[in-house]
């Protein structure tokens, strides 16, 4: 783990580091990147991955209409509207 | 009134009119006032919201409508969304959010006519084995204040153990409700993957979170999870399945996995094997057996944790719900900088760990290669149960550890080695007290087949008949 990478996984993750936790969390990383690094030592040729605990396929419901959704309701929790709508900076001049 | 006492015994001294479930509310409420400065379990306490439901719950009582948990008081961690109740899942990103729906959990329970005193404190989005990431400060132990009441649960446990509330709800993705229960000296059920609805319970890791109970007493998580469990249409993953019965035969075979017991320091494998020895005067036949791949699961997990909350999280974006930054320069400034100021550094660094293992060059060797161990993981827990009916295992290495003591988070993740195996293959685990280490209490585990939580509550209802270390409780 280097500065480079921890700098190309901020940016990925629309995050930001002061200074000071840049250090640390540069070499917690690497710590952690040590300890998740233990499972290649498993043998898993030709296991399939597991994805859902139980391997259960994801049931599919009737494409019906359930429920009518409140727009004041949900936009009264967002931080800043106006008109009805998410307010945003500017993205197009 | 008498803290301490079990929903049962509350059941019937409200159906007597022995008191009234606003005075039980009210007997509880006074104990947390007395008790929460100090043990920091509750981010918010629902006086008013309380008495209100307890009033409703003694008119249904005098209609002759009550069930088992009717005027029950009860506390929810702070990861269940509460409409008109903020639910900030220990986040500075979350502080200011009020739910416009109840989670389906808090919905059941509250038709169930139980009596919601207030949300729990946790670790940041769950994401802690201490319940001292949180943004509101640490719980504390109601053994020991200087001492962690594990995590992620840590409110909702030490709130059970300290007698302010007589049963909590919990979630548990890596072992969040079973860790703070042993460390707390209380009863912890983790369902199986699917039993419990997600719906309105914030995501963490998707494939793994699942919600569930503590109590005092096995029969009491029995009874609260009768009111949570059940599938439920607005969570596809919810399972349908017949409510869970308390069952097992007269004599199971109990196994004990070589990888699970050797290494435990002195005095927290006596305890234990004395734990697993009781099983067996009880009837049951204890096997060695191994779970090969069982040093792989930390890793796994916290590979598989850390890429799903790295793309639950990106919900949060300072827009629709959540912290914002002050004049944001443009979008990505946003953002940036809405997500650097309400997330702490845990989440930071588990967000960081899965956007590594899911970027382009890793994918394959961290995130399939987590998924295939994962596997391996479940394969070993299906070829166990062809030879045993339940695992019993410790479901920590040591006691509740001092508040600060474990600074280090790879050694923080360690703590979940006993864990994190039964979440990553879905199937129910349990913990209960089973004895105490240097007066500290200590938590005995039991692993079953998927859906057969009704064996490991007959396990542990037999257990807590033969012993009262669930009813040890601390002082003060």
């Amino acid at each position: 783990m280097d500065r480079q990478t921890l700098d190309r996984l901020t940016r990925l993750s629309q995050l930001q580091l002061s200074p000071e936790e840049e250090r640390l969390v540069l070499e917690d990383l690497g710590h952690i990147v040590a300890l998740i690094d233990e499972m290649q030592a498993i043998d898993t040729e030709g296991v399939e991955p597991l994805a859902h605990p139980l391997d259960m396929d994801q049931p599919l419901r009737h494409d019906a209409v359930t429920e009518a959704v409140d727009r004041a309701r949900f936009l009264a929790v967002a931080p800043l509207t106006r008109d009805g709508l998410y307010l945003v900076p500017k993205v197009v001049e | 009134m008498q803290p301490f006492a079990s929903i049962a015994d509350l059941g019937r001294g409200l159906a007597r009119g022995d008191y009234s479930a606003r005075e039980l509310a009210t007997f509880h409420l006074e104990r947390i006032a007395a008790a929460d400065d100090d043990l920091n379990a509750f981010i918010h306490v629902t006086q008013e919201r309380a008495l209100r439901a307890a009033d409703a719950a003694d008119r249904r009582i005098a209609r002759g409508e009550g069930g088992p948990l009717t005027g029950i008081p009860l506390a929810h961690k702070d990861i269940f969304c509460t409409e008109g109740v903020a639910t900030t899942c220990a986040s500075r990103m979350l502080a200011d959010f009020v739910p416009p729906y109840d989670a389906t959990v808090v919905a059941r329970l509250a038709a169930a006519g139980t009596v919601c005193l207030g949300k729990t404190n946790m670790d940041e989005f769950a994401m802690g084995s201490s319940s001292e990431t949180s943004w509101f400060g640490p719980a504390r132990n109601p053994w020991d204040r200087d001492r962690a009441p594990g995590g992620s649960s840590g409110g909702s446990a030490a709130a059970v153990g300290a007698g302010l509330v007589p049963c909590a709800t919990g979630t548990d993705t890596g072992g969040s409700i079973r860790q703070p229960a042993a460390f707390c000296g209380v009863t912890g059920l983790k369902p199986t993957y699917g039993r419990v609805s997600r719906y309105g319970m914030i995501a963490f890791a998707s494939s793994l979170d699942q919600g569930g109970a503590f109590g005092l007493s096995v029969e009491d998580v029995e009874t609260v999870l009768g009111a949570m469990e059940g599938h439920d249409p607005l969570d596809s993953t919810s399972a349908e399945r017949a409510p869970t019965r308390r069952n097992g035969a007269r004599s199971m075979r109990i196994g004990l996995p070589s990888e699970y017991w050797t290494g435990l320091a002195g005095d927290m494998g006596e305890c234990l094997l004395a734990a697993a020895k009781e099983l067996e005067a009880a009837g049951h036949a204890l096997v060695s057996h191994s779970l090969p791949h069982t040093d792989a699961a930390v890793p796994a997990y916290y590979v598989i944790a850390g890429a799903e909350a790295s793309a639950n999280l990106s919900r949060y974006d300072g827009v629709r719900f959540g912290f914002r930054a002050e004049d944001p320069a443009d979008l990505d400034d946003l953002y940036r900088r809405s997500r650097a100021a309400g997330f702490g550094t845990e989440v930071k660094r588990r967000i960081l760990t899965g956007t590594y293992t899911l970027s382009v060059g890793y994918y394959d060797a961290y995130y399939l290669k987590a998924q295939r161990v994962r596997r391996r993981i479940q394969q070993d827990f299906l070829e166990a149960f062809e030879e045993v009916d339940a695992i019993a295992a410790p479901v920590a290495p040591g006691p509740a550890f001092e508040l600060g003591a474990v600074d280090d988070p790879v050694a923080m993740y360690r703590q979940d080695v006993f864990t994190t195996p039964a979440s990553l293959a879905g199937l129910p685990a349990m913990s209960m007290p089973c004895g105490f280490v240097g007066g500290l209490p200590v938590g005995l585990q039991l692993i079953g087949p998927a859906f057969e939580e009704g064996r490991l509550l007959a396990l542990g209802h037999e257990f807590q008949r033969r012993t009262d270390w669930h009813r040890r409780h601390p002082e003060g």
